[in-house]
């Protein structure tokens, strides 16, 4: 019986980690940020008020939480430039998920009709970017974006373009690096999914007098929709608070939310509108998903 | 199981519903059909039955048109099929492994074939109520597949197939997923619900006993030919070949050499044996005698001095099947099968082992074959 009881001991153990490692690398760090982003702005080092006091004791506690307000989400809310990036972000995000869905649903179909042996080394290749930083490969395409670089270079010799047109510093340009880099992460959940579809079910449908085009609606896609949905969420969330990419191809006229925080951080040294701006932005991101859960949730209780 | 009165195929100006034509189908360096033709008629359940690899599933592939043919075609009432792709086929496939669409329920499931046919939405909803009667799955419809046994699957499988009105069904082993109990209950099923729509229906088996139990013709194949197409009993009876006596049952064989008569085979190894008619062979060549375990007679009397057909054996082996034992016994230069029906009760056996005893056949029980 003592066995039994450590066997269960340790299953909990086991069960618990994950939600340990959340507690700890997630969510008390979201309440110190959260924390930050009702403080204010001050000269200081931490550079904001209230610290917390537990030397002053209870008059210490008091005086820390009616030294919090809501300020910060008040100037969120006035200032025409954080709505606009978080417009300009939501905006990007999307496109850029619908044409990372357009480019990446005809790979990884392609990638599950071959051969295993193939699919292998696709799939390889697939993943192969990753072995290189990120940072090298969007330096990489400012190389090959820039007035006289590779792209305009072809462009000019198949006459395409009379004059080089400028890349940098565009959204065409931060769509480019977007889709790229982001592609293995649309082609991989929607690969697992399309890899398990039964051949034999498309087979049903055309000995049922479907033509191919129509049975792709009616049951590939269908079936494929986790994948979907996976590849979509996988893509769209890191998308929205994209820095990097931005940053470096884009430039600063029309910043995406990623750019305002570090500008807030590190530009103007104030943390608690960066914070405010940072917790308004996971507020916007966990709504989709809880809704989709819920959602998800209902279904697999219906059927 | 033969039908009395249904023989289209013995009819002097037999039409064929389905025509197949010197069909082959060869992947990378083999066949797996071989220059096949066959005819299989209006109302008629037809089974291809052979060993795993046999190119029997391939042939059915070929007539649902998932595959194309190397060389040679397909005709259904006159028309042929070949460039025809398997959405316009008149002919609907049961899968082995069902092929249910997951996301669809039930009913969705089985209105799919109809909904490609454009008709009307209360065509579709009555045609797919009334198939649910059939099978009797009334109360399933808005079930999703996977909440469903097995023999349900099969069943909305079937009803799927069939809600088309295909001109032939085919069944791709459709009952190998079921335990041996349920099997044998559907295939009676089948039978009966193949009589009643008076449909045609070609099924694929590997299971000999099924294919004897449902079809009109059984096609024995093997790497690509059909051996011998027949109805069950005659499949059984007068097999053409070694290899179909072989397939079909237990059979034991005999090696020798057709005397003059044509009456006679000398030199087996179960001496000189007499045949009850004469042999369709020239005399002197080669035959081989087929005589099958339950015709083989067991008893602890020595024959009649001069009798034919009777042989002393010591007993090796027997295997208890509750209904019947099989007993392999050996002869002078071979081993020989008997089957014995357990009509006694308890142990009461005709020879234990060790015993010898002396093995006969009428004359009549002895099939000749030449290859």
């Amino acid at each position: 019986m003592a066995n039994l009881r450590n066997g269960s001991f340790l299953q909990k153990l086991v069960v618990r980690v994950p939600f340990i490692w959340l507690l700890a690398f997630f969510l008390l760090p979201f309440v110190i940020v959260l924390k930050i982003s009702l403080s204010q702005t001050a000269i200081a080092r931490p550079p904001y008020t209230p610290v917390l006091d537990l030397t002053a004791g209870w008059h210490g506690v008091t005086a820390f939480f009616a030294g919090l307000s809501f300020d910060n989400y008040a100037l969120i809310g006035s200032d025409p430039l954080y709505v606009l990036s978080y417009l300009k972000s939501v905006e990007i995000a999307a496109f850029a998920t619908l044409m990372l869905l357009v480019v990446g649903y005809p790979v990884a179909y392609a990638i599950a009709r071959t051969s295993p042996r193939w699919q292998a080394v696709l799939v390889l290749l697939v993943i192969l970017p990753f072995w290189t930083s990120l940072l090298i490969r969007v330096y990489a395409w400012m190389n090959i974006l820039q007035r006289d670089g590779l792209l305009n270079d072809v462009l000019m010799a198949l006459s395409l373009v009379k004059t080089p047109p400028a890349w940098l510093a565009t959204d065409t340009a931060i769509y480019i690096g977007i889709v790229y880099s982001y592609l293995p992460f649309m082609v991989l959940p929607l690969y697992a999914t399309l890899e398990k579809l039964d051949q034999s079910l498309l087979e049903a449908a055309a000995d049922l007098g479907c033509p191919r085009w129509k049975a792709f609606w009616l049951v590939t896609l269908p079936l494929s929709s986790s994948g979907v949905i996976a590849g979509v969420l996988l893509c769209f969330i890191p998308i929205v608070g994209e820095f990097v990419i931005p940053d470096l191809l884009g430039g600063s006229r029309a910043p995406m939310i990623g750019q305002t925080i570090w500008v807030e951080f590190f530009g103007n040294q104030d943390w608690p509108a960066a914070s405010a701006v940072a917790v308004v932005l996971v507020c916007l991101l966990v709504t989709p998903i809880v809704i989709y859960q819920h959602q998800a949730m209902r279904a697999a209780e219906r059927d | 199981m033969t039908r009395p009165g249904f023989a289209p195929w013995s009819e002097p100006n037999p039409r064929p519903l389905l025509r197949i034509e010197a069909l082959s189908r060869r992947f990378a360096g083999f066949a797996a059909v071989d220059g096949l033709s066959l005819d299989i008629y209006e109302g008629e359940f037809f089974a291809l039955l052979g060993p795993s690899g046999c190119g029997k599933t391939t042939l059915l592939r070929l007539i649902a048109g998932f595959e194309r043919p190397s060389a040679g075609r397909i005709l259904l009432d006159g028309v042929d099929l070949t460039g025809v792709p398997p959405h316009r086929r008149p002919v609907n496939m049961m899968f082995q492994s069902y092929a249910l669409f997951p996301h669809l329920n039930v009913e969705a499931n089985i209105a799919f074939g109809l909904e490609q046919e454009g008709l009307p939405k209360d065509e579709i909803a009555r045609r797919v109520a009334d198939m649910l009667a059939l099978v009797k799955l009334d109360t399933f419809g808005a079930r999703k597949p996977n909440e469903l046994s097995g023999g349900q699957r099969q069943r909305v499988a079937l009803a799927r197939a069939l809600v088309k009105r295909p001109r032939v069904l085919l069944l791709d082993e459709p009952m190998a997923a079921l335990d041996k109990k349920l099997r044998g209950e559907t295939q009676f099923e089948l039978m009966e619900l193949q009589r009643r729509l008076g449909l045609t229906f070609i099924i694929v088996t590997h299971d000999q006993s099924e294919a004897m139990t449902v079809a009109d013709r059984i096609g024995v194949m093997d790497r690509g030919r059909l051996m011998q197409v027949a109805p069950p009993a005659e499949i059984y009876e007068r097999p053409n070949s070694r290899w179909v006596a072989d397939f079909i049952g237990e059979v034991n064989v005999f090696e020798g050499r057709l005397g003059d008569d044509g009456m006679t085979v000398d030199g087996t190894t179960a001496g000189r044996l007499r045949l009850a008619a004469k042999a369709d062979a020239e005399p002197g060549r080669i035959v081989f005698v087929a005589v099958r375990p339950e015709k083989v007679r067991m008893s602890r009397e020595p024959p009649l001095p001069g009798l034919d057909n009777s042989v002393a054996a010591t007993v090796m082996d027997i295997g208890y099947l509750g209904e019947m034992s099989i007993y392999k016994l050996r002869i002078r230069d071979g081993v020989v099968k008997a089957t014995v029906v357990n009509t006694g009760g308890g142990a009461q056996r005709p020879a234990g082992f060790g015993d010898e005893v002396w093995l006969s056949w009428p004359p009549d029980a002895a099939i000749v074959l030449t290859r």
